[in-house]
């Protein structure tokens, strides 16, 4: 516990080799200016193989992660990711190169159109796009699709409006999209009021980029009529799909009159977050947005998968190849065992176990939005003798991941606890329990508290000297 | 069904607990006119058997395993060691979230940040970032980097760039004030034309983009194009397509390029149809405020000790919202993790041995294809290990068809891009391949004559 592993170039031993690659049998006759070879070789680690293997296990002794615990982050929907799609995934036969002809990889592309399928279905959207690598890059194709469609019709208009409550990277997608930001306030009940949005709602706003259920787990329960009243306008609702687990089966964000959304594969659809990526964020349009979508297209003609790559009305291409394929392959596997049998229990065994974490909890944590929540739920710091900060640390001694801490802004300290279905009754009381030893430490004890956690690798970490110094790499003979 | 673990009994229990009787009541907040969700469209479940034989199913629809391929392009075959799959593969690595409690996630911390001092060493700069999400996005990302730090709002882009990372770029910058210019190739060397370069550089100018090894195979002069652009006050930004030339080819830094840009799947990321694969961006120091994507720093906890922590987040979004220096919050960890495991493994000798296979036997396909009657190596010298060759009769896709017969994908052929010749093939080689491979390669393109 005390001894954290070294660096791999502090292991790094001159004549020490982990790979066992022969020279090639060609003959050693380059065909290259010398002038235009590296001078000397990057001074990469020389290791043996055991000691890769030593390095890395004792690394991932440090990591906590689903598979090891319960991980309520609030917002970010970390649910099981189901082994069988690691090795579906791996797969020889799917590992083409994608410039693979396309009779050859007829499997692959299916693959693909099978899951915009899907995610047609449970959105109620009329196509999709797999491209975007993540989130915020499916938020930003999204905000270029509807600067296209607007563009057509004469005036790309200059400002999107977001809820205070927004996740950062809807400001900055939007940013990046050519759009001016314009801030609009929540309510008392945590939502977008319908007489706030027409308070902002001037004939030069593109687009409301809304996430529902919001970030406080509150459905945007009056989304239909803003909807209706930004088409009046002739502006569009783009939907922040982040939240949709809470939503899977229930009700399809189409019919709600959502005009674009992006999805994120790597939360609603089980695909593991690997650390912070890869994730996958595809958009979905209503009809008369499909012209928009990125490059390319896959379409099917008779029986045959065709790509289509060039299209006059497209906002172009927004990544090289075809997206995440293999995140792609892990969600369609993951919806096709889920079936239309378990698609909605997801949903509602999500909703169960946040409601039954804001029951066990409410009197005992400040909850500033009394609305009914769905998928997480939003407690505050107020009235604590400690801050956010120190609960949040102290959950890591007691062996739990804590859940998203200061987020939303709109809320004091905030604890933003999503359980995801994933989670049984007793993790989840677990969890209480332990909640409850910790809120009375802080009454007795905040100090306890404020020096957390000590039964980690490390305790706390200084950041700001990590800022004011950076030190971004290992250097020979530097600061160790 | 086996991913949820509640059961009837503790739903019921927990419904109590709440307050509900019914579990639909907690969802009472969705105006009920709207829910009318075609369940019945939606496949029926699948036993884990069951799945296992769809996938088998549709993975048998493909047809391109055991054909030997010199597709490259922007995405490499290269031999990945096993201890790379299997160390990547635990739970501890593939499972966890992005390291915001960084005294649980110090596996995953020192991972990146072993893998930015990897990356920094090959590009030869001072400064690589966490990753970004592959190299066309990585190269759009340098230029509005370039943009930001210069003031400056024209971007010049080598004709020679993936035509797939120019088409993103201009996805990205299509509404913004930014102005895109091509520099035109010089067609006798394949390079860039450093006339037309210097006639396009003027003090409006943020940056030069170009690809080396570029996108006809051929490498560049980067350090008499990064002096060329550098006497206009703009930055060189170079971009690498394959990351495996890093470890053959003068790096970036030695150069005197500014930021190097690209794509790192030959670092251990398998061709997975395309993605995810990995971005990485490398840069000087006076860009390392401004640098887009998550940075893991060093620092010290509370007992003195060394620890990792993702550091100058104030150019994030979560903090800047729409200033922030980009939009990405998700990345490709995982792939960076396993990037770094790779040149591990791989070491300093045994990459540089990698790299100087990938261009011996591409040198050696060259030599070979000398005498050949119907093609024609189109740059003989000066490439690293990809080789452009024009048909003599016929089209470049009517070669590779013809090959395709014969169980060879022997190229890409540039019709498949936009404005791309129809009589000219690009073919990519690496250390996978041996002299018995090639030979058969040269046999085949003999007898479709």
């Amino acid at each position: 516990m005390n001894t954290l592993p070294k660096l791999i170039f502090e292991l790094s031993r001159e004549g020490k080799v982990g790979c066992g690659l022969n020279e090639a049998d060609v003959p050693a006759e380059p065909a290259i200016d010398a002038a235009l070879l590296r001078g000397t070789p990057a001074d990469l680690p020389q290791v043996s193989e055991v000691e890769i293997v030593r390095h890395y296990m004792a690394l991932a002794k440090l990591n906590y992660s689903v598979d090891a615990g319960f991980y309520p982050l609030g917002s970010c929907t970390m649910k099981y990711n189901p082994k069988i799609n690691e090795k579906l995934a791996a797969a020889d036969d799917l590992q083409a190169h994608p410039y693979a002809p396309h009779d050859l990889v007829q499997g692959n592309l299916e693959i693909m159109a099978r899951l915009e399928e899907w995610l047609v279905k449970l959105t109620g959207l009329a196509g999709f796009t797999l491209a975007p690598a993540a989130g915020a890059h499916g938020e930003f194709t999204g905000m270029l699709i509807v600067r296209k469609h607007l563009q057509e019709k004469g005036d790309a208009r200059k400002v999107v409006l977001i809820p205070d409550s927004a996740h950062g990277t809807n400001p900055a997608s939007a940013h990046f999209a050519g759009y001016e930001v314009k801030e609009i306030p929540s309510n008392s009940r945590g939502i977008i009021g319908l007489e706030d949005l027409r308070a902002h709602l001037t004939p030069d706003v593109a687009a409301l980029m809304m996430t529902n259920p919001n970030t406080l787990g509150i459905f945007e329960s009056d989304i239909a009529a803003i909807a209706e009243a930004l088409h009046a306008n002739g502006s569009l609702l783009y939907m922040d799909g982040a939240n949709l687990n809470a939503l899977l089966g229930v009700v399809r964000p189409g019919d709600l009159g959502v005009d674009v959304m992006h999805l994120n594969l790597h939360k609603t659809f089980a695909t593991p977050h690997g650390g912070g990526g890869p994730g996958s964020g595809p958009v979905g349009v209503a009809a008369r947005l499909l012209p928009h979508l990125p490059v390319p297209r896959i379409r099917k003609k008779g029986d045959t998968f065709e790509v289509v790559y060039d299209d006059p009305r497209s906002i172009g291409r927004v990544k090289n190849f075809y997206g995440q394929f293999l995140v792609m392959v892990r969600a369609l596997a993951y919806l096709m065992a889920l079936g239309r049998e378990n698609v909605m229990r997801v949903a509602e065994d999500a909703v169960l176990n946040a409601n039954y974490i804001r029951k066990r909890l409410e009197g005992k944590l400040d909850l500033p939005y009394k609305a009914p929540t769905l998928h997480e739920v939003v407690f505050s710091d107020d009235g604590l003798p400690v801050k956010t900060l120190d609960i949040a640390k102290r959950l890591l001694d007691f062996g739990f991941h804590p859940f998203t801490i200061y987020f939303p802004l709109i809320v004091h300290g905030a604890m933003m606890i999503e359980p995801t279905e994933s989670e049984s009754k007793e993790t989840l009381d677990e969890f209480v329990a332990v909640m409850e030893v910790i809120l009375g430490e802080a009454r007795e004890n905040p100090d306890l508290l404020r020096q957390a956690p000590t039964r980690t690798p490390v305790r706390r970490l200084d950041e700001t000297l990590a800022a004011r110094k950076p030190v971004l790499r290992w250097r020979k003979g530097g600061d160790t | 069904m086996r991913y949820l673990p509640l059961t009837d009994a503790e739903r019921e229990e927990m419904r109590k607990v709440i307050g509900v009787s019914e579990v639909k009541e907690l969802f009472s907040c969705i105006p009920s006119g709207k829910c009318h969700f075609p369940l019945g469209q939606l496949p029926a479940a699948l036993s884990e058997p069951e799945l296992v034989a769809a996938f088998k199913e549709l993975a048998g629809k493909n047809a391109f395993s055991g054909r030997l391929s010199f597709l490259g392009a922007g995405a490499y075959d290269h031999f990945i060691p096993e201890v790379v799959s299997y160390l990547s593969g635990k739970g501890e690595f593939l499972t966890p979230y992005t390291p915001y409690q960084p005294e649980v996630s110090q596996g995953s911390l020192q991972a990146i940040f072993e893998y930015q001092t990897m990356m920094a060493m090959l590009t030869g700069l001072d400064v690589a970032n966490a990753s970004l999400y592959d190299g066309a996005t990585a190269a759009a990302e340098a230029v509005l980097l370039a943009v930001r730090r210069s003031g400056r709002s024209r971007v010049l882009l080598a004709s020679t760039l993936h035509p797939e990372y120019a088409a993103v770029i201009r996805t990205y910058v299509q509404n913004l004030p930014i102005e895109l210019r091509t520099v035109a190739v010089e067609e006798e060397s394949g390079r860039v034309d450093g006339g037309d370069l210097r006639s396009r550089l003027d003090d409006s100018v943020a940056a030069f983009v170009f690809q080396s090894p570029n996108f006809l195979g051929v490498v560049e002069d980067g350090g008499s194009i990064a002096a060329a652009v550098h006497e206009r006050k703009a930055y060189a930004v170079q971009v690498v397509a394959e990351a495996m030339s890093l470890a053959y080819l003068a790096s970036p830094g030695e150069c005197g390029v500014d930021m190097a840009v690209g794509e790192a799947q030959s670092f251990g990321l398998s061709l997975g149809f395309g993605g995810p694969y990995l971005g990485f961006m490398a840069v000087r120091e006076e860009f390392m405020r401004q640098i887009p994507g998550r940075l893991v720093g060093q620092t010290r906890d509370l007992d003195g000790k060394r620890g990792y922590v993702l550091t100058l987040s104030t150019r994030e979004q979560h903090i800047k919202r729409e200033k922030a220096t980009s939009n990405i919050c998700s990345n490709e960890a995982w792939c960076a993790l396993r990037a770094g495991m790779y040149l591990a493994v791989m070491g300093k000798a045994g990459l540089a041995r990698a790299a100087r296979a990938c261009h011996l036997n591409a040198a050696y396909f060259v030599r070979s294809a000398a005498g050949m009657k119907n093609i024609r190596v189109v740059y003989a010298r000066n490439f690293y290990n990809e080789v452009l060759i024009e048909v003599k009769k016929g089209s470049a896709a009517g070669l590779a068809a013809a090959l395709k017969k014969k169980g060879i994908l022997a190229g890409v052929p540039l019709s498949w891009f936009e404005a791309g010749r129809k009589d000219r093939l690009l073919l990519a080689f690496s250390e996978v391949h041996d002299r018995a491979a090639i030979d058969r390669l040269l046999a085949a393109i003999g007898e479709a004559s």
